[in-house]
């Protein structure tokens, strides 16, 4: 199951061309772009690894794209996304985040019932892939 | 590269071409404002013709290269190499040969690590700023310490080459520094040599070029010499000059701010003048002359 996160996670994957076009949007605004990545895709996982420092004062895509070909090649098998965030007073946050990469196969979540309190019922959705240890999740 | 001109086929006038992309009032003003230095002049007009004829080449598809345009300053300090890659990325910037046409200037300090693996992520970062524009090296020749094998300048000069090689098309990379000393570094780096593919080198002013920059400087300042002011100052030129640590413009720059401050404690020393605008923009002989520069025998660290 594809997962859908974040800004574009609709439409088909972006290609190089268009996410250096998205990424160079961003630092017109002046936003630092920064590369992240994870194995387990849960929608509450907030906390996803970042590769490398926030790239701030950045003038051109080309620069943030030489990063993201650079963890590509180590984490080429995870999920990757950009966020972009704006440090201007008021903001403070991130302005726009999405997805770069994902793995060839995504298992998808299974829906866990768990019945509470006589006849209540309590959900949770699991990630197919967390099953298995960090690291070996989509080989 | 960014070339976001429709392909072209028939006929190309090349006035509108130029006028089209407004590099002939860069080079105009480069001569305007820039004293002396003809060789650079010719030089940066040969490289500016190639690159819009190269321009008119890509669109009419008879190349799709992208020319190597790293290029080396060699010269004496204050002989104008910063300036000069200054106007260089917006020539080429208008030309569209970098996308953005800022200038990243930077030192050893900057690309080179104090512990080991620290280089690579900080000569990473200035890479990345200076993506789409111009990265300008200043004495670059630090980069490598040939007495020590292990110093971590070695590992920036492998990522730079790397990058020159693999992304020209986003950056250009400019080396500066002394005449001799860069030529040792080239001897030692042959990688950076082949990639180079301008060498431009930067000659000394001759005396009435500096009198003609510190004049410039001076009317920027508002300032002006009086006649005797500006016959010592001919001949403070002269002395200079024959002293050691003599850096072109710079010294100049660094003379005229002393004798301004020179000025400004003969006009206060007498309070009780009425000083006219004259008085104020004018310096004068004495100004000049008190200079150390003048006094016989004086110690070679006394450059004032």
């Amino acid at each position: 199951m594809r997962i859908t996160q974040g800004a574009f996670s609709f439409l088909p994957d972006l290609t190089d061309e268009q996410i250096s076009r998205q990424v160079q949007y961003c630092l017109g605004k002046g936003w630092a772009v920064n590369i992240e990545f994870t194995d387990d895709p849960h929608p509450r996982n907030n906390f996803w690894e970042m590769w490398g420092l926030p790239m701030f004062d950045l003038r051109d895509a080309a620069g943030v794209m030489m990063e993201l070909n650079e963890c590509r090649k180590v984490y080429g098998d995870r999920y990757i996304r950009m966020s972009a965030f704006d440090s201007s007073h008021g903001w403070e946050s991130l302005r726009l985040s999405f997805i770069v990469n994902r793995p060839k196969d995504e298992p998808g979540f299974r829906l866990e019932r768990h019945e509470v309190d006589g006849r209540n019922i309590r959900y949770t959705t699991t990630s197919y892939a967390v099953d298995r240890p960090e690291g070996q999740r989509y080989r | 590269m960014d070339l976001d001109v429709v392909p072209m086929t028939g006929n190309v006038n090349l006035r509108e071409e130029l006028e089209a992309v407004g590099i002939e009032e860069i080079l105009t003003q480069l001569d305007r404002e820039l004293i002396g230095l003809k060789p650079v002049k010719t030089r940066i007009r040969e490289i500016a013709s190639l690159l819009l004829i190269e321009r008119i080449r890509k669109r009419m598809g008879l190349t799709s290269e992208v020319p190597t345009l790293h290029m080396s300053f060699t010269g004496n300090p204050g002989t104008g190499k910063t300036t000069v890659a200054l106007r260089i990325a917006s020539i080429l910037h208008r030309l569209g040969f970098v996308r953005r046409g800022q200038v990243v200037s930077v030192t050893r300090d900057e690309l080179v690590g104090q512990y080991i693996g620290h280089t690579a992520p900080k000569t990473k970062e200035i890479l990345k700023k200076a993506m789409g524009g111009v990265l300008f090296i200043d004495e670059a020749y630090y980069l490598h310490r040939p007495d020590n094998e292990r110093d971590y300048g070695q590992e920036a000069i492998e990522i730079l080459l790397q990058v020159m090689e693999s992304q020209r098309e986003d950056l250009v990379v400019i080396l500066a520094g002394y005449g001799d000393r860069m030529e040792k570094f080239f001897g030692s780096n042959p990688g950076f040599r082949s990639r180079i593919a301008h060498h431009i080198d930067f000659p000394d002013y001759a005396d009435d070029e500096l009198l003609a920059i510190a004049e410039l400087m001076l009317g920027d300042m508002n300032y002006r010499f009086s006649a005797a002011a500006r016959e010592a100052f001919v001949r403070y030129i002269t002395l200079r000059k024959a002293q050691p640590l003599f850096s072109n413009a710079r010294s100049i720059r660094n003379a005229l701010d002393r004798m301004r401050l020179r000025q400004a404690s003969r006009l206060v020393a007498d309070l009780d003048r009425v000083l006219s605008a004259e008085d104020i923009m004018s310096l004068e002989a004495s100004d000049v002359l008190a200079s150390r520069v003048f006094a016989n025998g004086s110690s070679p660290a006394n450059y004032g």
